[in-house]
């Protein structure tokens, strides 16, 4: 048969590897198929099997060692054509280090076929052992022959989802195989068995292919035919700018705050200290202001303190780090505990702090209200934020009662 | 038009600024404190895909670019540590892309909900052999919007990955701002191959880029690859022409540095001192500034937003000041050592810091008390 997608000339791999023998079988399958050579497009990896590209006329891709699967599902998704035919070369060492790669794209089914040149140890290296070796197959390194059992990728990629999944033995015509692969829907897999001329043959002397994968337990067969197409994945985007939606804020009232003012808040988890202060720095940009507000807590955010900054000004807020608050708004327990380094760097100011805890040792002046009982603990850095308003007037007592009126339905007095 | 207000964050306007400016797909793994762009992308971006880890992540990148798309992503240290080897790979294969990188404190997972600005060295010395990536740093919210822009523009224009730096504290605060007042992006134009004449795919073109074809083509064969390689993108292991390729993916990031120096300089008559800062600092070297000025101090400012490569106009602008106060929210001053090396000359000193936000008081103390913590 004519060459259609290699080139006349020579491949690039030792006498007697089977290499050769799935380039040869690939075009021969594609020709089979009847696909277009520029709808065709082979992504390799690092191996001796990836030094093929030159020798192919179709789009080739080549990229890192064990990654050749995930480069191609970019490939696929961006594609999103099942009229292109994407084709993986890789082997047992690219599957080694990658084998996320495979799970994850027969998992989600991505149109491609991925081609396992399994010679069961690293050609290119000097014959290091891979996942892949079967247990007594000898290599440069193993001369006693490998202690462990060899994966099947075949029952893993057919656990993870893929769409067809065999094994074949990488000698003689390999070409109907290769095409029943190519032309399903959806991720196929075929893991062709070889034996590396250089390091398998001369380690294991007299062992027949066969024979090895027999010993090995890998079966020679169609493991999955389901036969799904890939998932469809480039459509016009649905989305509309960011800046629509409900999220404008309309200046409402005015605020005659002459400088800069710092507040922090330090409550508990799950009590809406977030909220609240988003609260407290909107409704001060809806009094003409301008406002900052950044959060502090665990990265479990639904146990222990939480804690924010706002910083209020009627001039531009450059700086957004947190010295010495103006104004501490303290709530729970946690928030104490958490407060402690501004309670002793406060030399005025106010401290706001639950009727429930323990008055603070501090230079700033200190103001006890029952912020917790006052609409329930969920609502108290909220009411502590709009008692700060009653007592210190920074803006309109009622450009954040009107934000949230719902929540308290009471006046603080 | 009245005043529209909206209350948000950085993260809003990069991801919106992204888009606008051509970008079309969005590829993430969850990490803090990245995630607001995350979320952002995937209410926004054309195409938005979760990947299963930071070097799938990308993979699938360069796999979109490789089709002709336009990819971004958002990481923090851990998950750009991973990207590395793939970095190189997009930039080896000229494929264009934006990494958005939130810096938080290191070393190794480090504080996850804390700021820093350390990562610069690993980001500049990205490629293996020293060769130049575009660095490009945010310092406030019109940066968000216009540099996010521009880092599309750029990683499009000269085919290759840039990063978008910044830090947790810039990408989750919130502040107010007007959406009508931001500057209007323009989408990025994008040339492809168009002739019929044979394709080679890294045959340098206008200021050393090759033109642009993917392989959704069907009218040239097109070749991506990773390895040292020829104008055709066959591997070649050190021909003359493979190692001039190489060296020209370095040459078009260098030598088109005008194209995309973007800095920010407030200079006062009589200033002896020049401040220069970036990214979250810059903003308690801006207030520093007013702060000085307001007691009657002279002081100049120096924001560079195109950190690397260096362009030569900021040693000029250095070379005018006897005293240059560099403040940057790492334990050892990574900018300062990238400008003058270990062995800073006399008058150049920093104002460091480690798991806290610099302040103002700290730059305008080093300004007023120069020399006494040379470093």
């Amino acid at each position: 048969m004519e060459r259609v997608y290699l080139k006349e000339e020579g491949l690039p791999f030792c006498k007697g590897c089977g290499h050769t023998t799935i380039s040869e079988n690939t075009d021969k399958a594609l020709q089979k198929l009847g696909i277009p050579l520029l709808d065709v497009i082979l992504v390799t990896d690092i191996g001796c099997h990836g030094i093929i590209d030159k020798s192919f006329k179709m789009h080739t891709v080549h990229g890192l060692h064990g990654r050749s699967v995930a480069l191609a599902t970019g490939i696929s998704a961006g594609l999103s054509n099942p009229d292109k035919k994407v084709i993986v070369f890789i082997g047992d060492g690219g599957v080694t280090i990658g084998i996320q790669h495979l799970i994850n794209a027969a998992h989600r089914n991505f149109n491609m076929t991925v081609v396992i040149h399994n010679n069961m140890l690293y050609g290119m290296t000097g014959g290091q052992p891979s996942e892949f070796t079967p247990q007594g197959f000898k290599t440069p390194t193993l001369p006693d022959g490998a202690g462990e059992k060899a994966s099947d990728i075949c029952a893993i990629i057919s656990a993870a989802g893929a769409s067809y999944v065999s094994r074949v033995i990488g000698i003689g015509d390999l070409s109907d195989h290769l095409a029943e692969a190519f032309a399903k829907p959806g991720f196929s897999l075929v893991e062709v068995m070889e034996i590396c001329p250089s390091y398998g043959v001369k380690s294991n002397p007299g062992m027949k292919l066969s024979k090895v994968v027999q010993e090995a337990g890998l079966e020679i067969r169609v493991y999955a035919d389901r036969n799904i197409p890939g998932p469809e994945l480039l459509s016009e985007s649905k989305f509309k700018s960011l800046f629509t939606g409900k999220i404008d804020i309309p200046v409402t009232h005015v605020s005659s705050l002459k400088s800069t003012v710092r507040i922090q808040v330090a409550g508990s988890a799950g009590e809406g200290v977030q909220s609240a202060a988003e609260y407290f720095a909107a409704a001060a940009i809806a009094s003409g202001l301008n406002a900052t507000k950044k959060g502090s807590y665990p990265v479990t955010v639904g146990i222990g303190f939480s804690a924010s900054d706002v910083i209020i000004s009627p001039d531009p807020i450059l700086y957004t780090g947190s010295p010495v608050p103006d104004y501490l708004i303290i709530t729970s327990d946690d928030g104490l505990a958490y407060a402690k380094g501004a309670l002793a760097a406060m030399k005025e100011g106010t401290v706001y702090i639950d009727s429930s805890l323990p008055v603070p040792e501090t230079k700033a002046s200190v103001v006890t209200y029952a912020f917790r009982e006052f609409a329930g603990s969920r609502n108290a850095a909220l009411v502590g934020f709009l008692y700060l308003l009653k007592e210190a007037a920074l803006y309109p007592y009622e450009a954040l009662e009107s934000r949230v009126a719902g929540r308290i339905g009471k006046t603080i007095g | 038009m009245a005043q529209r207000i909206i209350f948000t964050d950085s993260s809003r306007l990069m991801v919106e600024a992204a888009v606008q400016a051509g970008a079309d797909v969005f590829i993430g793994y969850p990490i803090t404190p990245a995630n607001l762009l995350y979320y952002y992308s995937s209410q926004r971006f054309p195409v938005f895909m979760a990947a299963p880890d930071e070097i799938t992540t990308l993979q699938l990148m360069s796999g979109y670019a490789a089709t002709g798309k336009v990819p971004v992503t958002a990481t923090s240290f851990p998950g750009y540590a991973l990207m590395i080897e793939s970095i190189n790979m997009a930039y080896m294969m000229e494929l264009p892309m934006v990494i958005i990188l939130v810096q938080r404190l290191g070393p190794a997972t480090g504080t996850a909900t804390m700021g820093a600005q350390g990562d610069l060295n690993v980001v500049t010395g990205t490629i293996s052999g020293g060769m130049a990536i575009p660095v490009i740093s945010v310092s406030d919210p019109a940066d968000a919007w216009e540099l996010t822009a521009k880092a599309v523009e750029v990683a499009v224009k000269l085919r290759t990955p840039v990063v978008l730096l910044t830090s947790k504290e810039e990408v989750m605060t919130q502040f107010g701002l007007d959406p009508d007042e931001l500057a209007p992006i323009q989408k990025v134009e994008r040339k492809v191959y168009e002739s019929d004449e044979p394709f080679f795919p890294y045959k340098a073109g206008e200021n050393k880029v090759p033109l642009f074809l993917g392989v959704d083509t069907s009218r040239h064969q097109v070749r991506f690859t990773a390895s040292t390689h020829d104008t055709r993108g066959i591997i070649q292991n050190s021909g003359a022409e493979a190692l001039g390729n190489s060296i020209r993916l370095h040459e078009k990031i260098t030598e088109n540095l005008d194209s995309y120096t973007c800095y920010s300089y407030d200079m006062q008559e009589g200033a002896k001192a020049l401040i220069v800062s970036y990214g979250i600092t810059a903003q308690a070297a801006r207030e520093a500034v007013a702060q000085l000025r307001n007691d009657g101090e002279s002081v100049a400012l120096l924001i560079p937003q195109t950190l690397y490569p260096i362009p030569n106009l900021y040693f000029d602008i250095m070379s005018r000041y006897p005293r240059v106060v560099i403040a940057e929210e790492n334990l050892t001053g990574q900018y300062r050592h990238l400008l003058f090396g270990v062995n800073a000359p006399a008058g150049v000193t920093g104002v460091n810091a480690f798991g806290k936000m610099i302040t103002p008081a700290q730059i305008k103390s080093e300004v007023l008390d120069h020399g006494k913590s040379i470093s």
